[in-house]
């Protein structure tokens, strides 16, 4: 491989990030599948993860929210080291992750699913029940705010479109205290105004002050919303460029390794 | 970035309303309802002199019902939580030889037999269920082989210490004893003595029971299913528990990724149909005074066929324990029904088999419905 068209500079991390992750390794037996990749998040910036398939790009984000734990690296939350030995451990310290096709159950409730994990509930008689009304108000208030309109909080999440699915558990993270937001792939199976309700979304979060992790492989989403720039490549972190930095060719290059993608595009006339 | 609240209309002109009787139909109890409704009006206009609703005759498919009504609880969450125990059947088998076996055989004092054979089966319930986790099975197939390995331990077990396959003497032995009318004793045996005196029921008017109502009082076997029915329907829909059963049947991953315990729902959820096969099982051998090694078979089946009726999905995820409650009823009351109206018993298994299909059918077409799909 030539060398890349566009240098990335390893910048120093700034002290205020909320998630510092330093040269983390992860090996599956004899696959190397990450080979020392590190990023940090700061508040209210929302920091694309940029990688072809295969990149690890999963396999990084799932290491960040405690579904694998790391072979080797550093993980610093909030200034202090981490060692999240359950997914459950990253959610209680405030990093939620919205999966593509995980997000929700499509049978359930879109309340049921809303408090998945985080019922809330009150007490009758000593006896400690599921608060149905109270989560049917949050619910219906909450995604109000993301602007969508419920029929009905006992709607099933199955009736919604894949933009409103994703919408709703991103509001279900920020409601429950996220403070960092990890969305894998969010926009990748959605159409052009599902894709703009989601990065309004994306947006909308980040100016609350919420550090967002966004997955994708398409530049031009990522270019939509993103502050700051990570692309990964074979398992390594490639670097780290600031919104203005930093074209989308530039990007688009360095995602699929550089000069190969070059003379393919070449030959499509540049529509890649 | 704001356009979309901007554009963002009151009410989406693309949605339909949906007309009150769409909504019922997305409930899981609808079919129950519907087939209840239909079955008793079926036996009412056809066997109506026949004695099926006389006390004794409603006792008889109550007890049936209720009967019905234990397992499916159980089969109803368990199947919910997005799995299947087939070992149901056999399991009423083993836990009525082992209260069998320990009081009448091994002379323990019966309460103790009972706990025992609670815990066992319980215990038998959670490996069950851990091995279904550990290995990544499907359910059906781990319960499966404990289908065979309980019943073959059954059989075994009472050939080898007793050389039969039948054990009596139960209700000797639990005679005083404070656990077993718990199972098998009757309560508003007072109530009942009383409508008898004032004439509002049949009471015997010859023999030793003269004076005494045909109907002495409700089993405890009909109570165990009220309290279950009315303890699972709890448990499901009331509490945060439940919430954690729907994740878990309807996506496990999913629910994993938010924090939600799946493998303990799941394996408590095993446990507490072992539960439920153990509390049919000790009410039967109390009811008979007897247990037989071939107790209780194919009792799995039409567990889960009572959950299918009532309107759960074979998937998991959907379902309800009222619907499930209403199926062991249909169940029940089809059963004794032709026998009251005199038809060929055998017509029962045609019976079964085409209102299965029908259920499947129709629970298919209410998850479309739900989901949205095509």
């Amino acid at each position: 491989m030539s060398e890349p068209l566009f240098e990335m500079k390893n910048v120093e991390t700034p002290d205020e990030a909320i998630i510092k992750m330093k040269g983390i390794e992860k090996h599956f037996g004899s696959v190397i599948a990450l080979s020392g990749v590190s990023l940090d998040v700061l508040p209210g910036e929302c920091h694309c993860l940029l990688g072809d398939n295969g990149a690890g790009k999963s396999t990084f984000i799932k290491t960040m929210s405690g579904v694998h734990k790391p072979s080797a690296g550093e993980i610093y939350f909030e200034g202090k080291p981490m060692n999240f030995q359950r997914p459950r451990d990253a959610i209680s310290a405030g990093i939620a992750t919205v999966y593509q096709d995980l997000a929700m159950i499509p049978l359930m409730s879109v309340t049921r699913n809303f408090f998945m994990g985080n019922e809330p509930t009150k007490k009758i008689a000593g006896i400690s029940f599921f608060d149905h009304e109270h989560a049917n108000e949050v619910t219906m208030a909450e995604m109000k705010k993301m602007g969508i309109n419920l029929r009905s909080p006992d709607q099933a999440v199955g009736t919604l479109s894949g933009g409103e699915r994703q919408t709703v558990a991103i509001a279900r993270a920020v409601h429950f205290g996220a403070k960092i937001l990890i969305l894998d792939e969010p926009t990748s199976a959605l159409g052009v105004r599902q894709t703009a309700n989601v990065l309004a979304t994306v947006d909308r979060v980040r100016k609350q002050g919420i550090g967002v992790v966004f997955i994708t492989h398409n530049v031009r989403h990522a270019m939509a919303v993103g502050d700051r720039f990570t692309v990964l490549d074979r398992g390594k972190t490639l670097g780290t460029a600031k919104r203005g930095e930093i074209t989308p060719e530039e990007l688009q290059d360095l995602m699929a390794g550089g000069q190969e993608l070059a003379t393919l595009e070449g030959s499509l006339g540049g529509t890649v | 970035m704001t356009q979309a609240e901007q554009t963002l209309p009151e009410s989406d002109e693309r949605i339909k309303e949906r007309s009150s009787f769409h909504k019922a139909l997305i409930r899981p109890e609808l079919g129950g309802v519907c087939g209840t409704i239909l079955v008793f009006l079926f036996f009412f206009l056809t066997a109506r002199d026949s004695g099926m609703f006389s006390p004794a005759g409603v006792l008889n498919w109550s007890i049936v019902s209720s009967q019905f009504i234990i397992i499916a609880v159980g089969a109803c969450l368990l199947m919910i939580a997005g799995e299947f125990d087939l070992s149901v059947g056999s399991m009423i088998g083993f836990s009525g030889m082992s209260i069998a076996l320990l009081s009448v055989t091994f002379g323990w004092p019966v309460w103790l037999a009972i706990i025992t054979t609670f815990i066992l089966c319980m215990g038998v319930g959670a490996l069950n269920g851990w091995l279904v986790i550990k290995t990544g099975l499907p359910s059906f197939i781990v319960t499966l082989a404990f289908l065979f390995i309980l019943r073959g331990l059954t059989i075994f077990a009472a050939i080898s210490t007793t050389s039969k396959t039948i054990i009596g003497g139960i209700r000797d032995v639990a005679e005083g004893d404070w656990l077993a009318p718990f199972f098998g004793g009757k309560v508003l045996t007072g109530v009942f003595q009383w409508m008898g005196d004032e004439g509002w029921i049949e009471v015997y008017t010859r023999g030793i029971k003269k004076g005494q109502p045909v109907v002495e009082g409700i089993p405890m076997l009909m109570v165990w299913a009220l309290v279950l029915v009315i303890f699972g329907h709890w448990l499901l829909t009331k509490t945060k528990f439940g919430n954690w059963i729907f994740a878990a049947g309807g996506d496990a991953q999913a629910a994993r990724y938010v924090g939600v315990p799946v493998n303990r729902v799941k394996i408590l959820m095993f446990m507490f149909t072992a539960f439920c096969a153990c509390v049919f099982a000790t009410a039967q051998v109390m009811e008979f005074g007897s247990a037989g090694a071939d107790r209780g078979l194919l009792k799995e089946f039409e567990a889960i066929i009572s959950v299918v009726i009532g309107g759960a999905l074979l998937t998991g995820g959907y379902g309800s324990v009222i619907g499930a409650a209403l199926g062991a009823i249909i169940f029940g009351v089809v059963q004794q029904g032709l026998f009251f109206a005199g038809v060929e018993s055998s017509l029962f298994r045609v019976f079964l088999g085409v209102i299965l299909l029908l259920a499947v059918i129709l629970n298919t077409y209410i998850r479309r419905m739900i989901t949205g799909e095509k």
